[in-house]
C-alpha cells in the first residue's frame, strides 16, 4: 500500500492558489454560508449554557427586537446609530486609514451637541439651534479625527494607536464635562437635559408616540447612506480614496496627493462620527456619559468590514447585530444569563466571516488521486 | 512631603505596572514576529476569566468536600488556565491571520470583542451556572498568589517598596529580562527578528514562516493572559467586575509596546511609569494641590497623553534602532511576489 502511494515527485497534499475575479454573487454567496455557519455555532452556544431548543432562543431573541412597535422602532433607531458611525469610518478603512477612534468621535460629537442643548437650548428657536448642533458636532468630530491624520501626513505617525488615545482622551473630556454640568449636584451624571422644555431635542414627526419620536434620526441616517454610497462609488473622491487604500505608491504615481486625500477623507470621517453623537444625544438619549458611545466605535468597524464598504449592505449588517443585541438581552432577561452574550455572538460571526474572505480570495487545490490506488 | 503616600502610591503603580507589563512584553514577542495583534485586550480578558473560572471551579468543589483548598494547587490551576485561555486567543488569531490570511487589525479588534464578551458573559453568569453560591469570589487563590516573602516585607519602608508583592510581580519583570536576552542573544530569537522584518527573506534562509508566526503569536498571548491573572487576584483581589477596567489596561499595554520601542526591558520602567500616571489623580497631594472633582479626569488623560507623545517623537525622529518592525501587520503569502 505505502509503495502506492509514494510518488516520484512529491505534491502537497493541499495547495493555494490566488483566485482572480470571482463573481460578486458568488463571494456574497460564500459570505452568507459562512454567516449561517455562525449562527448555527451561535445557537449551539446558547444551547449548551441554557438547554433550550434554538429555535425557540432565536423566535425569543426576535420577541425581543421586534416584539411591539416600540421596540421595532428603537431597534431601527439603534440600527441607524450605528449604521451612522459605520458610514464614517467606511471611507477611513477604504482607505487603509485605521481610524479606530470612532468612539471618541461619537463623544467629542456628543459633548459639543449636550452644550448647545444646554447653553443654547431655551434661548434660540428650535430649528437654529438644530442647525448650529449639526454643524458644531461636525466640526469637532472632524477635529478629532483630523488630528491623528496630521500627524500620520506629516510624519507618518501610527495612527491606529494615535486614534486608540484620543478615545480615551475623549472619555475622560467627556467625564470633566459630566462633572460639570451635573444635575442634581453631586449625582455624577447630568441626567435628562431639558425634560420640560425639550429645548433642542430633535423634534418628533407625526402624532404615535410609539414611533414618532424615533423618524427623525432614522431617516437623517438614511439620507446619509445614500449620500455615502454614492461618494465611495461614483465619485472622484470615492474612486482617490479606494487608490489610496490599495496602493499608495500607484496614487502618487498617478498624481495624487495623497496627503490631502488623507486629511479630507479623515474629516468626512471623523465629522459623520461627530453626527451620530449629535443623533445619539439630542435624538435617542437626551443626555450625555461616557457610555454614549458604547462600543459603537468598534462595532461600527465590523459593520464596515463585513459590507466591503458598501452603504446598502451595512444597513443589513448594523440590523444584524442590533438584532443579535436586543435578542440577547431579551434571552438574558428571560433566562437570567447576563446580555454579554451578544458580544460572544459578534465575535464569533466575524470569526467566520473573516475566514470566509479566504476562499473567496483564494483556490484549494487538492492532491490528485494517485491513479492506482482509485 | 509625605513618606506613605509616596510608597502608597508606587505600590499601586507596581501593582498596575505588573498587569500590563506581561501585556506589553506579550504583544512585543507577537509584534516581533509581524503579527499586529489587536486583540491585546480580548486575550487578556480570556486569561482573566479563565484563571477565575478555574479556581472558583476547583475552591468551590473543595468547599463541597469540606477540605481546605491547597494554596500550590490554586496557583497552578489559575496559572495553566490563563495561560492556555491566552495561548487559545493567539491560536485564533494566527489561524486566521497567517494560514487564512485575514486581515491583522481587524481580527485582532475581533478577538478584543470576542474576548471581552466571553469574559463579562462568564463572569457575570459563573455563579448562576454554579448554582447560585453569591458572589464569586476566589479569596483562597487570590491569597495564595498575594503571599510575599516571609521576613522581608516587613523591613520598613523598604519592603513595603520592594516586597509586598506575589510571586507574579517578580516573574513579570524576569520575563521581560528573559525576553530581552531571547531577542537579542539567541538564534531563534534573531530569527523571528528576521521574520518580523522581512519574512520573504527569512523564507527564503530557511525559517519557517508560519512557525514562528504561530508559536510567537501563542507564545506572546499566553505571556498576555498572565497580565489577566494578575489582574485578576491581585488587582481585583479575587473578584470580578463588569465594568471594562481590563479592557482599558489591554489597550494600554499595546500602547506600552510603542512607548518601549519594541524593547521588553524598557517595558519594566515604562509600565511603572505609566502605573504612576495612571493613579497620579489620586496623588496630587504629594506636590501640594488636591483636586477638585472635576479635574480628576484632566489628569486621568496623563498616560494616554504620554503614550501620543512618544508615538508622535519617534515618527519624527525616525531613528533606526526606534522603529517597529518593517513587516509589521502586513501578511506574508509565499507566492505573492
Amino acid at each position: 500500500m505505502s509503495a502506492a502511494v509514494t510518488t516520484k515527485t512529491k505534491e502537497p497534499f493541499l495547495r493555494i492558489a490566488k483566485r482572480e475575479g470571482l463573481n460578486p454573487w458568488k463571494a456574497w454567496g460564500i459570505r452568507g454560508i459562512a454567516l449561517i455557519c455562525a449562527l448555527l455555532l451561535c445557537a449551539l452556544f446558547v444551547f449548551a449554557l441554557t438547554k433550550l431548543n434554538p429555535l425557540d432562543v432565536y423566535s425569543s431573541m426576535a420577541k425581543g427586537a421586534f416584539g411591539t412597535t416600540r421596540r421595532i422602532w428603537i431597534t431601527l433607531q439603534d440600527t441607524a446609530i450605528l449604521l451612522c458611525v459605520a458610514l464614517g469610518l467606511a471611507p477611513a478603512f477604504k482607505m487603509k486609514f485605521w481610524n479606530i477612534g470612532g468612539e471618541g468621535q461619537i463623544l467629542v460629537g456628543g459633548i459639543t451637541t449636550a452644550a448647545c442643548m444646554i447653553y443654547l437650548g431655551d434661548l434660540l428657536p428650535l430649528w437654529l439651534n438644530i442647525i448650529i448642533m449639526v454643524v458644531a458636532s461636525s466640526l469637532s468630530g472632524a477635529l478629532w479625527g483630523l488630528i491623528p491624520a496630521l500627524f500620520k501626513a506629516k510624519w507618518n505617525t501610527n495612527e491606529t494607536l494615535f486614534t486608540l488615545m484620543m478615545n480615551y482622551i475623549a472619555i475622560q473630556l467627556t467625564a470633566f464635562f459630566v462633572s460639570k454640568w451635573e444635575n442634581p449636584f453631586g449625582s455624577n451624571s447630568v441626567g435628562i437635559i431639558n425634560p420640560d422644555t425639550k429645548g433642542g431635542w430633535l423634534p418628533e414627526i407625526g402624532s404615535n408616540r410609539m414611533v414618532s419620536p424615533y423618524v427623525l434620526p432614522v431617516a437623517i441616517v438614511l439620507i446619509l447612506t445614500v449620500c455615502m454610497f454614492f461618494y465611495l462609488r461614483n465619485s472622484k473622491h470615492g474612486y482617490e480614496i479606494s487608490i489610496v487604500g490599495d496602493s499608495e505608491n500607484t496614487a502618487r504615481y498617478a498624481g495624487m496627493n495623497v496627503k490631502k486625500i488623507v486629511l479630507r477623507t479623515m474629516l468626512i470621517s471623523g465629522g459623520i462620527c461627530g453626527i451620530a453623537g449629535f443623533i445619539n444625544v439630542a435624538g435617542a438619549s437626551h443626555t450625555i456619559s461616557t457610555n454614549i458611545a458604547g462600543g459603537r466605535g468598534f462595532t461600527a468597524i465590523i459593520v464596515a468590514w463585513l459590507a466591503k464598504f458598501n452603504a446598502f449592505v451595512m444597513i443589513f449588517v448594523s440590523l444584524l447585530l442590533i438584532f443579535l443585541e436586543k435578542g440577547a438581552s431579551q434571552i438574558a432577561s428571560d433566562h437570567g444569563l447576563n446580555n454579554e452574550a451578544s458580544e460572544i455572538m459578534k465575535g464569533i460571526i466575524l470569526f467566520f466571516v473573516l475566514a470566509s474572505e479566504f476562499f473567496i480570495n483564494y483556490r484549494l487545490i487538492f492532491r490528485k488521486k494517485d491513479k492506482k490506488e482509485a | 512631603m509625605n513618606i506613605d503616600s509616596l510608597i502608597q502610591w508606587i505600590q499601586s503603580a507596581i501593582i498596575f505596572g505588573t498587569v500590563i507589563m506581561y501585556g506589553c512584553c506579550g504583544e512585543i514577542l507577537t509584534e516581533k514576529s509581524g503579527n499586529l495583534n489587536l486583540g491585546i485586550p480580548g486575550t487578556m480578558y480570556l486569561g482573566g476569566i479563565a484563571s477565575l473560572a478555574g479556581a472558583f471551579f476547583y475552591e468551590n468543589a473543595c468547599t463541597q468536600a469540606g477540605i481546605e483548598p491547597n494554596a500550590i494547587l490554586c496557583i497552578l490551576i489559575a496559572f495553566v488556565c490563563a495561560f492556555g485561555a491566552g495561548a487559545l486567543g493567539g491560536l485564533i488569531f494566527s489561524f486566521l491571520t497567517t494560514t487564512l490570511r485575514a486581515n491583522q487589525n481587524v481580527t485582532g479588534l475581533t478577538l478584543t470583542i470576542f474576548g471581552a464578551g466571553i469574559a463579562n458573559f462568564f463572569g457575570g453568569s459563573l455563579n448562576k451556572l454554579a448554582g447560585g453560591v453569591g458572589q464569586i469570589s476566589i479569596s483562597s487563590t487570590s491569597e495564595a498568589f498575594r503571599t510575599t516573602v516571609p521576613f522581608l516585607d516587613k523591613m520598613g519602608s523598604f519592603g513595603k517598596l520592594f516586597f509586598s508583592y506575589g510571586f507574579l510581580a517578580y516573574l513579570a519583570v524576569i520575563i521581560a529580562i528573559l525576553m530581552a536576552i531571547f531577542l537579542k542573544r539567541s538564534r531563534a530569537g534573531l530569527n523571528l527578528r528576521a521574520v518580523g522584518e522581512n519574512p520573504a527573506t527569512a523564507d527564503a534562509a530557511g525559517i519557517n514562516v508560519t512557525k514562528y508566526k504561530y508559536l510567537s503569536t501563542c507564545i506572546g498571548c499566553g505571556i498576555a493572559g498572565l497580565g489577566g491573572l494578575y489582574y485578576v487576584v491581585d488587582f481585583t483581589k479575587g473578584t470580578w467586575a463588569n465594568d471594562g477596567t481590563i479592557e482599558t489596561l489591554g489597550w494600554l499595554a499595546v500602547a506600552l509596546v510603542i512607548f518601549t520601542t519594541w524593547k521588553p526591558l524598557n517595558a519594566i520602567w515604562g509600565s511603572y511609569l505609566f502605573g504612576m500616571l495612571y493613579w497620579m489623580y489620586l496623588y496630587t497631594g504629594l506636590f501640594g494641590f488636591t483636586l477638585t472633582r472635576s479635574f480628576q479626569p484632566i489628569f486621568k488623560m496623563l498616560p494616554y497623553l504620554a503614550t501620543m507623545f512618544v508615538l508622535i517623537l519617534t515618527s519624527i525622529r525616525k531613528k533606526k534602532e526606534n522603529q517597529p518592525p518593517a513587516n509589521l501587520g502586513l501578511p506574508y503569502f509565499r507566492e505573492e511576489r
